[in-house]
């Protein structure tokens, strides 16, 4: 791995610190380290099967939900400067501070309103007029306010596939999370949905830090700031985006942007 | 279901020299495809058979019974001098000990299958799935053996004035044989919701529970109910534990402390007598049964109905 | 973790309650399945200690009498094994047909649409609905009488659609492959079932088989219906057996002999207003009990050794 000297006036969301993940006895992770800033966009590419869906689950702690899965190394998470992988650390509270959007849409079978006040429930929120003033924001912050407000009672699953997709994201963004996780939210979706997708993440950076994966390197390309590039659950590379695709260090990081791989 | 090999029979070649050989074997196929289908349509036959046994016995009852007798009526006398042909009386025998049996499974079979499908690793799950099974495979005639010789005497101790024969006791008995059923398909119905929703909820800091009931149940609601339904079905047309617990007395309550006969049981009750053929006594039991026929049939539909309004929504 | 959150600590209170809850909640689940467990155990175990005064060889060699110490089960569980053959014969051949049929065989038509919804709802139909069906069809349209043949039929017609779908989920789960490499060497459709499918789905079958007959062993509701009687002392006519001066009895004439099976004796004990009868309620109970638990038990070991040896 290659230690790339970044000079960055961002102050850092979280970190990774010799992350390694095991599946039982398959060691998915290996010895990560990556720093996350904040307002900023992290993309994480590599060939499918590489354990860039399986990084970003760490940071929610998504493994604990199944047996047999351990965590070695650190997340540390800021302002707390705590570690997210910490046995104490209790993962409904990293789940609430962290959102995720994953892979398809998965809209609860609930109204659009209530899809969006789940979370807010969740935490005990139980005052209309707080949540109708939250579940607007929310929704205006993923730009689906103007197509869903006058039907907002309707089943979520009626929407498309990609306002579904903003929904998971207003879902996500109600209740005001720092670090937003983005698992290819794209790969089920078509074009227009996915570019109204990318200029949602563009906003959404100038108030939280994300970090997504994605299978399309023009994506990363075009709403990262930084890019990691993992192979066989290594970090091969990490680097501001530009220079990433530009004149990447590593052979194998030319190798797969150039198409010569994965 | 059916595969690439559901295609018709068209799709054989029959080529050049052999073609004597393969009209033979072409024809064999086809004769034992046609027994097959014979096989298949078995099922069928017996639900026309079901139909026209119920159906043509009770037109000749009902040719003895006005129509109207038989729904208003409030006694169930068949066999004394003084007849009356109430069906409600056997109703609410029936209505009772369900509604009895059903407080019981729906909530312990829910509460099962949640427990099993959301919180219990895989080995709880292994040991639970065949324990649940052997219960719900338990003879009927010995859980009524269980309600009238154990349950009965165990509520006396609480309730002293409870008699020897109630509807309470057989209605809980079958509300515990019903628990496998009810908890069974829940639970399949549970498992089927993808597991992404959950990683939805849990991913916004949902606890297990929450999850379970503000997703997962939501989600498989089709499923839960249809195993409600089926539970419902198989309430109102259990006979033995009534039979043999509840008493066979035809009598028009609402109390579940009370004895009452069934529709099952009265039906029972006549069989183990010796009613010649064609009599109206032996007739009743066919007018009951169709009775019971269309009562399941209701629950039936309802059950495939709430299914596809639910499966809409998901 | 130090929490930038403003309401911390409530958030923190909120999670520990629905962890609680979550606990809650996994002790009711457990108790219920317990409660399942402890019927299981509590019937057993009452009919195996009240009955254990009659539960000797006599009870098994004796018939049915009016005298309670006297009275054995001979003519019930010689009468519950014939029926159960009959049952088996019947619904086996015409489940598996059936089911091979509707896998292999059927065009998505309306027929067999009309099928298929057809099994689905007489699975949910009463049996003592099939008790009526077979107390108008065999016993007196086809004058079989209260005979082993009806009461056999009753009950395969009653368990055909348990082994119609477990026959189709056994050949359903046989990969495609298989069908086409039998028919890449010249099978004919037939032969593709009857050398590879039906040998393969059969373990499926069998447990599905299993469970029906369990089913079927304690079913009591339609063999009363069909007006079975509930005392008999004497068992069915074995083929070429000498049933008086000079005569013996045919081949099958024991399928058309009247009976009684084990669930109807001890309904007929059971509801004896004599609590000496009790004591043979419980044993006969018992020995059914031990007839289909052990059944379903080993289906639940097949089943469980087929998920372990799956050859594909």
């Amino acid at each position: 791995m290659i230690d790339m000297p970044i000079q960055e006036s961002a102050p850092l969301k979280a970190e990774a610190r010799g992350l390694s993940f095991h599946y039982g006895e398959v060691r998915a992770l290996k010895n990560i380290d990556m720093p996350i800033r904040d307002k900023k966009v992290t993309a994480l590419i590599g060939p499918s099967g590489c354990g860039k869906s399986t990084y970003l689950r760490c940071f929610n702690r998504m493994h604990d939900l199944y047996p047999g899965n351990r965590y070695e190394g650190e997340i540390r998470f800021y302002p707390d400067d705590a570690n997210l992988l910490a046995p104490e650390i209790d993962p409904i509270e990293v789940r609430m501070r962290i959102g995720m959007v994953f892979q398809k849409p998965n809209p609860f079978p609930k109204s659009i309103y209530e899809n969006v006040a789940y979370g807010l429930r969740v935490r005990g929120e139980s005052n209309k007029r707080a949540l109708d003033d939250k579940i607007e924001q929310a929704l205006r912050g993923a730009a689906l306010w103007d197509e869903v407000k006058d039907r907002l009672g309707e089943l979520a699953s009626r929407l498309s596939g990609g306002q579904q997709q903003r929904l998971c994201i207003a879902r996500a963004l109600a209740t005001d999370p720092e670090l937003l996780l983005f698992d290819e939210p794209t790969s089920a979706l078509d074009p227009i949905a996915t570019g109204a997708i990318e200029e949602l993440i563009h906003e959404l950076k100038k108030r939280v830090a994300i970090l997504i994966v994605t299978h399309n390197m023009q994506q990363a390309a075009r709403v990262s700031d930084y890019t990691a590039y993992m192979y066989l659950g290594e970090m091969i590379e990490f680097g501001k985006t530009d220079e990433i695709f530009i004149k990447p260090q590593d052979k194998r990081t030319e190798d797969y942007i150039t198409g010569r791989m994965g | 279901m059916q595969g690439d090999f559901a295609q018709p029979a068209s799709g054989r070649h029959a080529g050049g020299g052999r073609l004597a050989r393969n009209v033979m074997r072409n024809l064999g196929e086809s004769g034992i495809e046609m027994l097959l289908f014979a096989a298949a349509a078995v099922s069928v036959l017996t639900t026309l058979g079901i139909v026209y046994v119920l159906v043509s016995e009770s037109i000749n009852f009902f040719g003895r019974v006005p129509l109207l007798d038989f729904l208003t009526d409030t006694q169930w006398t068949p066999l004394f001098y003084d007849a009356h042909f109430g069906i409600m009386v056997l109703v609410s025998g029936t209505a009772v000990s369900s509604l009895v049996a059903l407080a019981v499974a729906v909530p312990m079979g829910t509460v099962i299958a949640i427990y099993l499908s959301e919180f219990a690793n895989s080995t709880v799950r292994e040991v639970a799935k065949p324990v649940l099974e052997l219960l719900g495979g338990i003879p009927t005639i010995v859980f009524g053996y269980f309600a009238l010789l154990m349950v009965t005497p165990a509520l006396q101790r609480i309730f002293p004035r409870l008699p020897g024969f109630s509807l309470l006791s057989a209605g809980l008995v079958m509300g515990v044989m019903i628990v496998p059923y009810v908890a069974s398909l829940s639970e399949d119905a549970m498992r089927a919701v993808p597991m992404s929703l959950r990683e939805g909820s849990y991913g916004m800091g949902a606890t297990r529970l929450h999850t379970a009931l503000h997703v997962v149940v939501p989600a498989a609601f089709s499923g839960l109910a249809a195993s409600y339904v089926l539970a419902i079905s198989r309430a109102v047309g259990e006979t033995m534990i009534l039979a043999v617990a509840a008493g066979m007395r035809p009598s028009l309550t609402w109390n579940p402390a009370e004895p009452a006969a069934t529709i099952t049981s009265y039906i029972v009750q006549v069989a183990l007598g010796d009613l010649p053929h064609g009599s109206l006594g032996y007739q009743t039991i066919f007018a009951a049964g169709l009775t019971l026929l269309l009562i399941t049939l209701v629950f039936n539909i309802l059950g495939q109905w709430l299914r596809r309004k639910f499966r809409e929504n998901y | 973790m130090p929490s930038p959150l403003p309401d911390a600590g409530r958030v923190r209170a909120l999670i520990a309650r629905g962890k609680l809850k979550d606990t809650l909640f996994q002790a009711v689940g457990i108790v219920f399945l317990a409660v399942g467990l402890l019927v299981i155990f509590l019937l057993v175990g009452d009919m195996a200690i009240r009955g254990a005064a009659r539960l000797n060889p006599d009870f098994f060699t004796h018939f049915a009498s009016r005298r309670a110490a006297q009275a054995g089960i001979l003519s019930a569980w010689v009468g519950t094994l014939l029926v159960m053959l009959v049952t088996a014969l019947a619904a086996v051949p015409l489940g598996v047909a059936a089911g091979v049929y509707l896998e292999e065989y059927a065009r998505r038509n309306w027929m067999t649409e009309i099928i298929e919804i057809n099994i689905s709802n007489l699975a949910a139909v009463p049996s003592i609905i099939y008790g009526l069906l077979s107390l108008g069809v065999f016993v007196y349209a086809l004058g079989l009488g209260q005979s082993i043949l009806t009461a056999g039929l009753t009950l395969a017609l009653l368990i055909l659609p348990i082994v119609i779908v477990s026959t189709r989920e056994a050949v359903r789960a046989i990969p495609e492959s298989i069908r086409e490499a039998s028919m890449a060497v010249g099978a004919t459709r037939w032969q593709t079932c009857r050398h590879h499918i039906i040998p393969y789905a059969m373990p499926g079958v069998l447990t599905g088989v299993i469970i029906g007959l369990a089913r079927a062993i304690g079913e009591t509701a339609p063999i009363i219906t069909v007006g079975a009687l509930t005392f008999i002392a004497f068992l069915p006519p074995m083929p070429f057996a000498e049933i008086g001066a000079g005569d013996r009895a045919g081949l099958f004439d024991w399928l058309m002999s009247p009976f009684t099976v084990m669930p109807i004796q001890v309904f007929n004990w059971t509801s004896r207003p004599d609590p000496a009868f009790e004591v043979n309620a419980a044993a006969a109970g018992f020995v059914l009990m031990v007839m289909v638990l052990s059944m379903n038990g080993v289906a639940i070991w097949l089943r469980y050794k087929m998920r372990k040896n799956i050859k594909w």
